[in-house]
């Protein structure tokens, strides 16, 4: 493998591994409040190319208009979503909404088959997203570049939202103890839907990176990014967000380079293997919280 | 949790046992084929619309359909028979394919129609074969389809003759001396055409550099894509999914990969130039018919034909991808349903109580001119065909390139 190759692999890998880290954080977000795995989080990231197809193809509209609706639209459904399939079960058991969690996943993909056609539609490009750029004897487009580093700059900000603000110090007493902080007078469905909004908006925001590079979107598109990212989630310690990025960050790299060496076939493999291992070694991830038994 | 688990494996066994009682009452009765009877002939339709071929696919129904409309009916011994089309969708996947089949037996098809997909159709063929019921695939292209099962016929040619003739068009043609090859771990289609370009590739005196594989539902090829650009391949072979085509092209642009690309028949697609746009350029692919093609007036009946009954329904464009591009495949589901009728027809003057098995008997000798080129079967059941249209991408259009006959014969 030359020199050139190797960084190629590199910065594809950190790529793919940033959108992941996207992904996974908004499934790391909501077990962390909820104790619950948003089974349907691939779905809106599917749902969010479909938004931004509607407004830059179907209403051609400009592209920075697109973003903002594509933001907003993936945040109102996340947040109904939440509404509607979750929220009237928040003191049934825990099997039943993660039940009805994949019951919203299979809704979603079937909607939008119904509604959308199983034919894979192309997402529209953003001009200067899709640009080739070339740097030194490495070729790629810009999108590519920039994802690491805006997924970067999105842990930071909400690294310092959770620890700095009055709504952080509400998301982590409610995930501390659910009941006592309703008790202390946090308004706990605010809480939640404000946990929907960041990892629905920032699904949307790893759709965007996802599909300018790649640009086919059909209604099952999320399933196994989806899996990917919630493996990516466990792996860092499920409820911890800079855990959430590193798992997101060790499967795009690795994914990248097993199919470098030619065996693609095992690529997916690895990745569930990792999260077997890592289930039976060290069930709480890598940064994950120790479990501590109340009595 | 022990008791969910229990209740979870006692449905489980309740649900498989079920589904074996389905199919042993299915196929007891038919062992020697389903009787024609009644004013009407149930013609199967099996084709994925939904999963990773569902767009092909229904380009295929689409044909289907419109065939329906254009011939209706049938007479048969002074009987005039409605041919009802009885649809299912196998999503493109092996294991529902097998109980999609079933679930057409049961309903008293006496001929099938598909499947877009060599895969499904090899899972289903023992199905119809047993049932003794014919069916004719339209664009499944390997070999194993036919091969060993009396009952699988097809419109179009095979992954032998397609790989031959696009390494044919890529060393003798072209005249490349590298060449790399993609191909889809496990899909009979994609690493059938592989194999047997490869094969004809370095007989015809070319080196293969690179061969590559990636996985069902692979998004991201780069990985991939730099390794065919270290290798310095002159051209590289992508037999693939649609839903793939259109990934990989831009792709392959971001990564600066210059070699030529030449695709297989399933390339031929208005939504993968619609979605690759730019990257798509130049793109070189075979495939079984071409729109533009004047050389008979049947194929010019069927494409006005065919783009007024698409136009009759937005519906309809919706589901052919937008646009009122007549797709090959759309042409070889019509081939493929005419073949049927032809069979059918030909009925007239049997004796006695006629079955799907007589049906079997009469597509053998079936011999007309279809959309596609003259029609015959030959003993194992394959279209007989010499040639394939090439055609690449220019200017966001299909442009026909040549016909390519294969060379290492």
């Amino acid at each position: 493998m030359t020199s050139t190759a190797f960084l190629q692999y590199c910065l594809t890998g950190i790529s793919i591994g940033g959108i992941y880290a996207l992904i996974a954080i908004g499934y790391t977000m909501v077990y962390g409040i909820l104790r619950l795995i948003n089974f349907a989080h691939g779905d809106i990231f599917m749902m969010a190319a479909y938004f931004m197809i509607f407004a830059m193809v179907d209403f051609a509209l400009p592209w920075y208009v697109s973003i903002i609706i594509v933001l907003a639209a993936t945040v109102i459904l996340g947040v109904v979503i939440e509404k509607v399939a979750y929220k009237p079960l928040r003191s049934a058991p825990r099997m039943s909404i993660m039940i009805s969690a994949i019951g919203v996943s299979y809704l979603l993909q079937n909607l939008a088959t119904y509604l959308f056609s199983a034919l894979p539609k192309g997402y529209p490009s953003i001009g200067f997203l899709t640009k080739t750029i070339t740097i030194g004897s490495i070729s790629t487009s810009v999108v590519t570049f920039i994802t690491p580093i805006l997924t970067l700059v999105f842990v930071f900000l909400l690294l310092q939202l959770i620890n700095h603000t009055k709504i952080g110090m509400a998301m982590r007493a409610v995930s501390k103890d659910f009941e006592t902080s309703q008790l202390m007078g946090i308004k706990i469905n605010r809480v939640i839907s404000f946990t929907f909004v960041i990892g629905c908006f920032l699904a949307a925001t790893g759709s965007i990176l996802y599909f300018t590079p790649r640009p086919s979107v059909y209604p099952l598109v999320g399933s196994l990014p989806g899996t990917k990212c919630f493996i990516a989630a466990v792996f860092g310690g499920i409820g911890s967000i800079p855990g959430a990025m590193l798992g997101g960050f060790v499967i795009g790299l690795s994914e990248t380079f097993i199919k470098a060496a030619g065996y693609s076939e095992f690529s997916d493999v690895f990745t569930f293997i990792l999260l077997i291992v890592v289930l039976l070694f060290k069930p709480t991830g890598l940064f994950g919280e120790k479990i501590t038994e109340k009595v | 949790m022990k008791k969910f688990i229990a209740l979870a494996l006692a449905s489980v066994m309740t649900l498989s046992l079920a589904a074996c009682g389905g199919g042993s009452e299915e196929t007891a009765s038919t062992a020697s084929g389903t009787p024609i009877s009644g004013e009407t002939i149930k013609i199967g339709v099996f084709e994925p619309t939904t999963g990773e071929n569902g767009g092909g696919g229904m380009q295929e129904v689409l044909g289907i359909r419109y065939a329906n409309t254009v011939a209706p009916t049938v007479d048969i011994n002074g009987t005039t028979y409605n041919i009802e089309l009885v649809e299912v969708d196998n999503q493109s996947d092996k294991t529902a394919a097998v109980t999609a089949a079933q679930s057409l037996i049961s309903s008293g098809v006496v001929g099938v129609l598909g499947s877009y997909g060599s895969g499904v159709s090899i899972a289903a063929g023992q199905t119809f074969a047993d049932a003794g019921v014919p069916a004719i695939g339209c664009s499944c292209t390997n070999p194993q389809v036919t091969a060993g099962n009396d009952f699988y016929f097809r419109t179009c040619f095979l992954d032998p003759f397609q790989g031959t003739v696009m390494a044919s068009y890529a060393a003798v043609d072209q005249g490349y001396k590298t060449a790399a090859v993609i191909s889809q771990n496990g899909d009979d289609y994609s690493t059938g055409l592989a194999a047997y370009f490869k094969q004809a590739f370095e007989q015809l005196g070319g080196t293969i550099v690179a061969d590559e594989t990636y996985q069902t539902n692979e998004s991201d090829f780069n990985a991939i894509l730099t390794s065919v650009k270290q290798s310095g391949a002159e051209c590289v072979f992508i037999p693939c999914s649609i839903a793939t085509a259109t990934l990989i092209l831009p792709q392959a642009t971001a990564n600066g990969l210059t070699a030529q690309i030449l695709g297989s028949d399933t390339w031929e697609n208005e939504s993968i130039v619609a979605a690759a746009g730019a990257a798509a350029e130049g793109v070189t692919f075979s495939t079984f018919f071409d729109e533009n093609d004047e050389s008979t007036p049947l194929a010019k009946d069927f494409v006005d034909g065919f783009k007024a009954y698409l136009n009759e329904d937005a519906q309809r464009i919706t589901l052919n991808g937008g646009t009122d591009g007549v797709a090959a495949v759309s042409a070889l589901g019509y081939d493929a349903y005419m073949a049927m009728y032809n069979a059918l027809a030909a009925l007239d003057g049997t004796e006695g109580d006629l079955t799907s098995v007589n049906v079997r008997d009469a597509l053998v000798g079936v011999n007309f001119d279809g959309v596609t080129g003259n029609i015959t079967f030959d003993e194992i059941g394959d279209a007989n065909k010499d040639a394939a249209y090439l055609k690449q991408v220019q200017g966001g259009k299909f442009v026909f390139v040549k016909k390519q006959i294969d060379e290492t014969a």
